[in-house]
Formats: structure tokens, C-alpha cells, sequence
């Protein structure tokens, strides 16, 4: 008679998880099966949907948190936030490998995704993101390395590695710029079909900060939920000047869409509100207002849920912004109202839960968490070392 | 010298004949498609009893090709902005981007093109015109040189002020198309888009992308800067603690 004890236990939400993927299984048998206009409410009206504006679009930009705090940690030498760099760069990890996988499903021919290593555009800002999303995942990769290096122990690859962190954070930073900035570029061409709310030359500068801002809000989510699923301490006292950066990032971004608004005339269309304009107010209420007031107040911010639920809204509003920059402010020119299909959902929702379940994967067999100090101890002891020696 | 098409909307008689020729040319199915699809490449539309055919506008300098990341769509020195289905990975940048929203996509298909009209350019390398001007029985559409036709445009412009709005739709608009429009209505009233730019619109984006070489240079100065400056702090700090 078979154990049955021996199996994992089915909870509710390993339940949810297995729901999600079958149902998310069989629209991915769909889209490749019958493609995409089987599988998607995509149309010669609406070409770009969910899996560009929340998939690709958002995906990207929450994985910010990332190069964030690698910045914070290994360039601006702030060591006291070493405990939160590796699950953020793991957060930035998953991220953009859900975001390779998204455009697997986007692409009309996915086969052909190698096509940029060798047919070259550079007046392409498409051409641009993919070269920078490319390079800057092999960059996450090496910078995720010493976690992997650890657990294996092999000594010699992860000092390696170790070696050449500040020159591939820099290369971080800098392509994180380039392509989260490139994301706002792609709508820089659609002067007459993008719905002046959203419209704006500063659409590359206003998808950076935003991403700074999300990512800082990502940080303190994922804290929270690594808290919760797997009982690690909730570092208030690193998170909470996080939050508070996040208040300032959000404050100069909300301010300069306000100072876009101005310039657009953009203004007067609030007197009557119409479709745009309540989606914007919206936006702007949940991701930029409700988020700085919530940081401002001290006793709001120092609270584990106060923080938490300023963080959540920060990231909506992140959401909520490309969303409305890819769907809603193209609706009116397009003539024509996209929702997507179930199937659509199905494979974004999926793939946001194989992220969380890798996560949780990673976190049972590398060591994400427990180093902590003990891994700061190391490596400022490696580079006093090599100060030395110099 | 670069190839265009006049269309005198004042003379189409909406009879069909280029739809058709086009789908002939192109292989394409006969049907009755009422706007631009994977299957229609050229069509005819009514607005408030005028007919005007709506096709790729062979743009100067194409939003599409600039877009495209692997260069799949071209402008060719005889006119026409070709579509190389080899390269294209179906990103459909290029139906977002294009200003006039031409691009249409093979949504049916397990392994999809984009498909828009392509001036017969394989047509015209065998000193061919395009089946559709070939086709038309009232010279509505006309195949030319883009100067000579504009010459042309300006020439019935001229000589009927009270019949045509006095505006060649194309001789300006993003830089500049290949297919140029006579009306006698405002072009908004037929379908065209009103509030396209005249600058091509590819200089939207040159603005952005011509600032990388400037981000990447300040910034990995700006960064290794930084770096430098807080680990001398620490290890000054650190020997200070040794010594002290």
C-alpha cells in the first residue's frame, strides 16, 4: 500500500498553483498550436496587449529593485543593506527570465527571438531593449552566480566572480538605465495615436524613475512575503529608509507628470472627465498620492503594515502607469476597446506564479537568506584583503 | 529616381478593379474585406459618398523600417518600402508605430507575416507598373515620379481651386510619402489621420537614442566615481582603526 503521508501535502495554495499552471498549460497548447488569434483578443487594431503592457512592460521595470540595491550596496558602499541585495537580485533574476519566457508567447515567431544578436537596427529602440535586456540578464546571472558558487562550493569561480563585482554593477546600472528608460522610448514614435495624458517627450525619464520607485516597493514586498512564507526576520530598519526613498522617488516623478500635463494643455480636459481622464486620476491617486502620504506619516512608515500596504500601491501604480501608457491611451486612436482573453490572463498569471514558485524553489536550496551577516563578514574581510595588498 | 502613386479622389468611381488586380497580383483571396487585413492589401472605403483607397503610403522616411528591431521592412531607392518576411520575428512594432496604422498581421496563422502592400516592386523590377494603377479605368490612381506627380498635384490644384482642398495629403506629412492624395473634402473626413506631424517620425526617437553614448559615458565616470570615493572613506577608516 503506497505512503501517502510521504507525498507533499496539497494546501490550499499549492491547490491554486496547480489550477493556475493547467489552466495557463493549456492556453500555452493554444497559442502555439492555433496562434495568436486563437489565443488572444489581439487584433490588427490592438496588436500589442496584456503580455507586452503587463508582462514585458511591468516585468521588467519590477525587477529594478535589483540594480537598485546592488548600487546602494556595492557602489555607494551602504553595507548595512547587504542582507536585502541577494533576494533582490534574485527578484530581478526571475524577472526578466518570466519576461524572455512572456515574449516566447508575444512574438509572432518566437524561433526567430535570436534574430537581433545578428540582423542589427540601431536606429530601433526595440533593437536597443533586446540588446540591453539581453546582456543585462547574463549581468543578473553572473551577479546571482556566488549564491550558486556557494552551495556548490566551488571556491575559485565564486572569488572569481566576487572580483569583478563593482565593474558588473556598473555595467548593471547602466544598462538598467538605458533599457528601463528604452521601455518609455517605444511609445516615443506614436506622437499622433498615444492620448496626450501619457504623451510626452519625457516618457523615457518618467518610465526610469517610476521603475526606481516600483523597484524600491518590489524590495519591501518581497521582504514581506519571504517573511511570511518562510519566517525571515522583517528588516524594518532597512526597509523603512527604503520606503522612504521610494516617498522621494515618487514625489519628483509625480511632480513632473503633473509639469507634463501642464505643458500638454492637458489640464482643461479634467473640467469634464472622460475615460483617460478617470483612468489617470486613478493612477495617480492609488501609485502617487496614497503612497507618499502613507511614507510621510512616521508612525505609518515605521509599521510593518503601513509600509507594506505604501509599497503595494506604489508598485499598482507602477502597474497601473505602463498599462495605461500601452492600452488605454492607445485605445482611442486605435478605434477600437482591448481586454484581454482568459487565456492571455491565464499565461500572465501563470507565469507570475512560476516566479513565486521558483522563488520559493531558491530559496529552499540556496543559501538567499541565512547569509546575511555572515556574508557581509566575508566579503568586507575580501576587501580589506585586496585593499591591502594593493 | 523614386517611384510614386497619385490618387484623385475626386475621380474614383469606387468600382473595385485595383482591390481586385491587387489581390490577383498578390495572391490573395477574393473577399469582401472592408478595411485593410492580412488578406487586403489595397481597399476602397466610402466616407459620406466619396471613395478613397487606403494602402501603405510608401513613406519617405518610414516609421516602420526604423522601428523594426532586424530591419525586416526597407525603403528601396525605386520607391517602394519592401517587407522581408526572413527576418521578421513578429514583434509587430511596426503596426504600433506606423502613423497611418497600415500594417496588418496573419493572427490565423501558426507561423505569421506581416502583410501590407509593397507597391509591386517585384511588378516594377520588370518595368511593370503596380497591378492597382494599371488596373484603374478612369486613371483615379496614377504611377509616376514622385516629382512629376507632385508637379501634377499641384498642377490640377491650380487649375481647379474650388474643387479640390487645397492640399497635397503625402507631399508633407512625416517627412514626405510616396502615395500623395487630391480631395475635395477635408482629409480627415476620409479616415486620414489629422494630426500627423511633418517632421518624420523617426526624429522622435533619434532625440532619445542619440543621448546613449552621453548616459553611458557620464555614467560609468559618475559611477566609478562614487565608488571610488566611498571605498577610499572605508578603507581609510579601516587603517585608521589599525593604527589607532
Amino acid at each position: 500500500m503506497m505512503d501517502l503521508s510521504r507525498l507533499p501535502k496539497l494546501t490550499f495554495w499549492r491547490a491554486v498553483l496547480v489550477v493556475i499552471l493547467a489552466t495557463g498549460f493549456y492556453s500555452t497548447l493554444l497559442r502555439f498550436g492555433k496562434g495568436l488569434g486563437a489565443a488572444t483578443a489581439l487584433s490588427d487594431k490592438f496588436p500589442w496587449g496584456l503580455w507586452i503592457g503587463f508582462d514585458v512592460l511591468c516585468g521588467v521595470g519590477l525587477a529594478a529593485g535589483g540594480f537598485t540595491l546592488a548600487a546602494v550596496v556595492y557602489i555607494f558602499h551602504l553595507e548595512r543593506f547587504h542582507p536585502i541585495v541577494r533576494p533582490a537580485i534574485l527578484t530581478a533574476f526571475l524577472g526578466y527570465a518570466m519576461v524572455g519566457v512572456a515574449l516566447l508567447y508575444d512574438l509572432g515567431r518566437p524561433y526567430r527571438i535570436w534574430h537581433p544578436l545578428v540582423m542589427w537596427n540601431p536606429r530601433s529602440v526595440m533593437f536597443e531593449v533586446a540588446w540591453c535586456v539581453m546582456l543585462y540578464t547574463t549581468v543578473l546571472a553572473l551577479e546571482f552566480s556566488p549564491v550558486v558558487f556557494e552551495k556548490l562550493r566551488m571556491e575559485g569561480p565564486r572569488r572569481l566572480i566576487r572580483a569583478l563585482t563593482t565593474p558588473l554593477v556598473i555595467a548593471g546600472v547602466l544598462l538598467s538605465t538605458l533599457h528601463q528608460s528604452s521601455l518609455g522610448s517605444l511609445y516615443l514614435i506614436v506622437p499622433s495615436k498615444l492620448y496626450p495624458l501619457w504623451y510626452t517627450p519625457l516618457l523615457p525619464f518618467l518610465f526610469y524613475l517610476s521603475a526606481i520607485g516600483a523597484g524600491l516597493g518590489m524590495v519591501v514586498l518581497e521582504s514581506y512575503l519571504s517573511w511570511r512564507a518562510f519566517r525571515h526576520r522583517l528588516a524594518m530598519d532597512l526597509l523603512e529608509p527604503l520606503g522612504r526613498a521610494m516617498a522621494v522617488v515618487l514625489a519628483l516623478y509625480g511632480l513632473l507628470r503633473m509639469q507634463v500635463l501642464r505643458k500638454n494643455g492637458a489640464l482643461a480636459a479634467f473640467v469634464h472627465p472622460g475615460y483617460e481622464e478617470w483612468m489617470f486620476l486613478l493612477e495617480y491617486g492609488a501609485g502617487v498620492i496614497l503612497p507618499i502620504a502613507l511614507v510621510a506619516i512616521p508612525r505609518v512608515r515605521r509599521s510593518e503594515r503601513g509600509l507594506v500596504t505604501a509599497s503595494l500601491f506604489a508598485v499598482l501604480g507602477f502597474v497601473m502607469y505602463r498599462l495605461n501608457v500601452s492600452v488605454t491611451g492607445m485605445e482611442r486612436a486605435a478605434g477600437a476597446r482591448y481586454v484581454p482573453s482568459w487565456m492571455e490572463l491565464s499565461v500572465s498569471v501563470g507565469l507570475v506564479a512560476l516566479g513565486f514558485a521558483a522563488f520559493a524553489v531558491a530559496v529552499h536550496y540556496l543559501p538567499i537568506f541565512q547569509h546575511g551577516k555572515e556574508a557581509a563578514g566575508i566579503e568586507a574581510e575580501e576587501t580589506w584583503a585586496s585593499a591591502e595588498s594593493r | 529616381m523614386s517611384k510614386a502613386i497619385l490618387v484623385d479622389t475626386t475621380r474614383c468611381i469606387g468600382c473595385g478593379a485595383c482591390v481586385g488586380a491587387c489581390k490577383e497580383a498578390n495572391g490573395l483571396p477574393q473577399n469582401e474585406d472592408k478595411e485593410l487585413t492580412a488578406d487586403t492589401l489595397n481597399v476602397v472605403e466610402s466616407h459620406g459618398g466619396v471613395f478613397v483607397r487606403k494602402f501603405c503610403m510608401h513613406c519617405q522616411d518610414p516609421t516602420c523600417a526604423s522601428v523594426c528591431p532586424v530591419g525586416a521592412l526597407r525603403k528601396t531607392a525605386a520607391g517602394p518600402v519592401i517587407y522581408e518576411a526572413d527576418r521578421c520575428m513578429g514583434c509587430r512594432y511596426c503596426m504600433i508605430a506606423c502613423p497611418f496604422s497600415i500594417p496588418r498581421y496573419e493572427w490565423k496563422l501558426a507561423l505569421p507575416k506581416v502583410k501590407k502592400c509593397t507597391m509591386c516592386a517585384a511588378r516594377q523590377a520588370k518595368g511593370l507598373q503596380p497591378a492597382c494603377t494599371e488596373a484603374c479605368p478612369v486613371q483615379a490612381g496614377i504611377f509616376g515620379e514622385r516629382d512629376e506627380l507632385l508637379a501634377e498635384a499641384e498642377k490640377r490644384l491650380r487649375e481647379n481651386p474650388s474643387g479640390y482642398i487645397q492640399h497635397i495629403y503625402g507631399k508633407e506629412e512625416v517627412g514626405g510619402t510616396s502615395v500623395l492624395y487630391l480631395s475635395a473634402v477635408p482629409f480627415e473626413a476620409l479616415g486620414f489621420p489629422a494630426n500627423v506631424p511633418h517632421d518624420p517620425l523617426p526624429m522622435y526617437t533619434y532625440r532619445a537614442l542619440s543621448k546613449i553614448p552621453y548616459v553611458v559615458t557620464a555614467g560609468t565616470l559618475l559611477l566609478g566615481g562614487i565608488w571610488w570615493i566611498t571605498n577610499r572613506r572605508e578603507e581609510v577608516a579601516k587603517a585608521e582603526k589599525d593604527g589607532g
